[in-house]
């Protein structure tokens, strides 16, 4: 069979010993790889009730069923794990080259389990894995492991995953980092590699990912290439600006979260904007493995220069922050890559932050001479540090923005869903989106079902943003799809260009199998309700499919957009119908026979 | 009346970011794409006063009109 390897890479830090065994195919067929079999096997190997920070827990580090295949932006892999910051399942994704390469190496699959007496990395050149010594790097930024490692390896073709001192300091907003500039960024999963004692995984592998169907390959990879090619967004929007074209089309629909929530206009957006960044700090495009759009940057700034900064970020350090200081974002983004930290979350918690000082709730003397308020660009650079080391209030500001509201008795300043902090779309102004927050199984996240696509940006066909209409069932597709998308470890924008049948298409043509569209979606569908389960048997109900009250309850306050609220009460329902859950939103059981769970 | 039309991504090569227009009551979008050289179909959004509308709507004074090419993220 081609796509997979077959084997998985267990680790048990606790007795120090390393294992491989099959890839269960039986399960790869019903959840793929990836965040789909990875998310399975962690359902079915992890306790729901195990402190996320305890030996207990683990850490799967998966690929996708086409990840280092010549399929188009295959660089993908996935961290599944128990969330610390909000208990639920963890699932998040990173490009670059480092999955590719730990599918060269012989692995679908790597699993993190128990905990080391002592800091040490995993060292995996082909067949020999190693547990080293890490106390040299331990408590060094995420270039500088990077570095120092590759150099005692001797080889450059080696790849290197950290965490930063962030992630060994435990805070819940810390991510993992692969290929010195990529994230799997969000839910805190960069604390769980910490807690483990693991600095960073060296991947060097000199093999070779198969097609089963090589010359049915050939067919599908061209056509799926013409349409990434012949796409506006794909082909021309995402390559010329990256993703932070999107400030300026998300800022004029009126759904760009200004200070904290407080506003969803800006009206100097365009000093941050994708095409401000092109033309005053652009360098070069900096690709993940084999993907023909090349939205990632590599960008200069006073001082420096390094990898982005994308959408989310520009957005959380940037209007979200009242900044429209675009050295003062890149500066942050750099600090977050160094000591291995979630933009989002680290941006969206400083904002926070900035309403509690604006509202009184945080004092003066609390900030030890650190300005911390909306507007102040250099303030907010020195948080990002702060966060990262946990120093002063930085220390409260790591366990994400949910417990640091929370602290002061006012959590409904925390913008998170699940105490996920909300990425950049003001969801009163786009229902289906709207939707999707309340409902991802991570939490607040536009990643699990970017409803975005057709609402705003038309694609792939144009839906009244302000409408209830049909919103319901487009959501559930997305988020299936989506988990398809996921599991095979590719990047979600190619569906800006790619469908359902192109997917079907690729994953037969490499892994021989003979997937229907419908079987295919059936497998996101089947992803999606495990976790759901998951969080279900962790204490979450629907009680917490929600929004932050002012996103619930108040009006947009400005811009094209102003008035505009989000009508969860009426969809919630909708939504839950089309899952096949019942009213508590939970999935019936001939919904799980029908899928066979 | 008047309108401002805002220019975004590669329709603003050759042409401008912000612009204040005088048009003839009643005129449509489309009034604003032909003196710029844009073609309907080069448009993949196109919003008034933050509305997705198409290239046959109806302007009215003081609308502010957002022209895109595509354009995406996440």
């Amino acid at each position: 069979m081609g796509g997979y390897t077959g084997k998985v890479l267990r680790v048990n830090l606790t007795e120090g010993k390393t294992s491989t065994e099959p890839l269960n195919m039986e399960l790869a067929r019903k959840y793929l790889s990836g965040r789909g079999l990875a998310g399975k096997m962690f359902a079915d190997e992890v306790a729901a009730d195990v402190d996320a920070l305890s030996p207990e827990n683990k850490l799967f580090i998966a690929t996708g069923a086409l990840t280092g295949t010549n399929a188009p932006t295959s660089g993908r892999y996935v961290v599944v794990t128990k969330s610390p910051l909000n208990g639920v399942i963890a699932s998040s994704n990173s490009g670059g080259q480092w999955g590719a390469h730990l599918k060269f190496a012989g692995y679908d699959m790597v699993i993190l389990e128990g905990k080391a007496d002592r800091p040490v990395y995993i060292s995996i050149q082909d067949d020999v894995v190693e547990i080293k010594d890490a106390a040299h790097v331990w408590g060094k930024d995420v270039y500088a492991t990077t570095e120092t490692l590759k150099q005692e390896f001797g080889d450059d073709k080696a790849k290197v995953l950290s965490i930063g001192p962030a992630g060994e300091n435990l805070s819940l907003i810390s991510a993992v980092m692969n290929d010195l500039y990529r994230a799997a960024g969000r839910s805190g999963v960069g604390a769980v590699m910490g807690s483990k004692n693991v600095k960073a995984i060296l991947v060097r592998g000199t093999g070779k990912v198969e097609n089963a169907n090589a010359d049915v390959m050939k067919n599908v990879l061209s056509s799926a290439l013409g349409k990434l090619r012949e796409n506006g967004v794909t082909g021309q929007g995402l390559p010329t600006y990256g993703t932070a074209v999107l400030v300026n089309i998300i800022n004029e629909t009126g759904i760009y979260p200004v200070n904290n929530f407080q506003e969803s206009y800006d009206s100097q957006a365009d000093l941050i904007s994708g095409e401000t960044m092109t033309a005053n700090h652009l360098i070069k495009k900096d690709p993940c493995y084999r993907c023909p759009i090349a939205c990632g940057r590599y960008s200069k700034w006073e001082g420096g220069e390094g990898a982005g900064p994308e959408y989310e970020t520009v957005w959380v350090f940037g209007s979200n922050s009242g900044i429209h200081d675009f050295d003062a974002i890149h500066k942050a983004n750099d600090w977050c890559n160094r000591l291995g930290l979630d933009t989002i979350s680290v941006g969206a918690t400083i904002a926070a932050g900035m309403e509690l000082v604006q509202r009184g709730y945080i004092k003066p003397e609390e900030l030890d001479g650190t300005p911390l308020e909306f507007g102040n660009a250099a303030g907010m650079v020195e948080w990002v540090r702060k966060i990262g080391y946990a120093e002063g209030l930085g220390a409260k500001m790591a366990l994400g923005s949910y417990r640091l509201a929370e602290s002061y008795g006012a959590p409904e300043l925390s913008m998170t869903v699940k105490k996920l902090e909300i990425p950049a779309y003001d969801p009163r102004g786009v229902q289906g989106q709207g939707l999707q927050f309340a409902t991802s199984n991570r939490g607040g996240c536009h990643v699990r079902g970017y409803m975005i696509s057709p609402e705003v940006l038309g694609l792939p066909e144009k839906l009244d943003r302000t409408s209830l209409e049909g919103k319901a069932t487009w959501v559930k597709i997305f988020q299936d799809l989506t988990a398809v998308i996921d599991s095979l470890g590719l990047c979600l924008f190619s569906s800006f260009a790619l469908g359902l049948s192109d997917y079907a298409a690729l994953v037969n043509a490499v892994t021989g199998e003979n997937y229907s569209d419908e079987e295919l979606l059936a497998c996101g569908e089947r992803i999606w309700n495990n976790e759901r389960l998951h969080n279900l048997r962790v204490g979450y109900s629907a009680a917490e499919d929600t929004l932050p009250k002012r996103l619930l309850n108040d009006p947009i306050v400005d811009g094209p957009s102003k008035g505009q609220t989000l009508k969860l009460a009426e969809l919630l329902p909708q939504y839950y119908a089309e899952r096949g859950w019942d009213g508590a939103g939970v999935p019936k059981p001939e919904l799980l026979t029908k899928l066979g769970m | 009346m008047r309108v401002t039309v805002k220019l975004f991504a590669t329709f603003r090569d050759g042409r401008f970011k912000v612009e204040e227009r005088e048009l003839p009551e009643g005129s449509k979008v489309m009034s604003v794409l032909e003196p710029l050289n844009i073609k309907p179909e080069e448009v993949a959004i196109c919003l008034v006063n933050g509305q997705n509308v198409d290239e046959q709507h109806v302007l009215n004074d003081g609308d502010t009109i957002a022209l895109f090419p595509p354009v995406g993220g996440g």
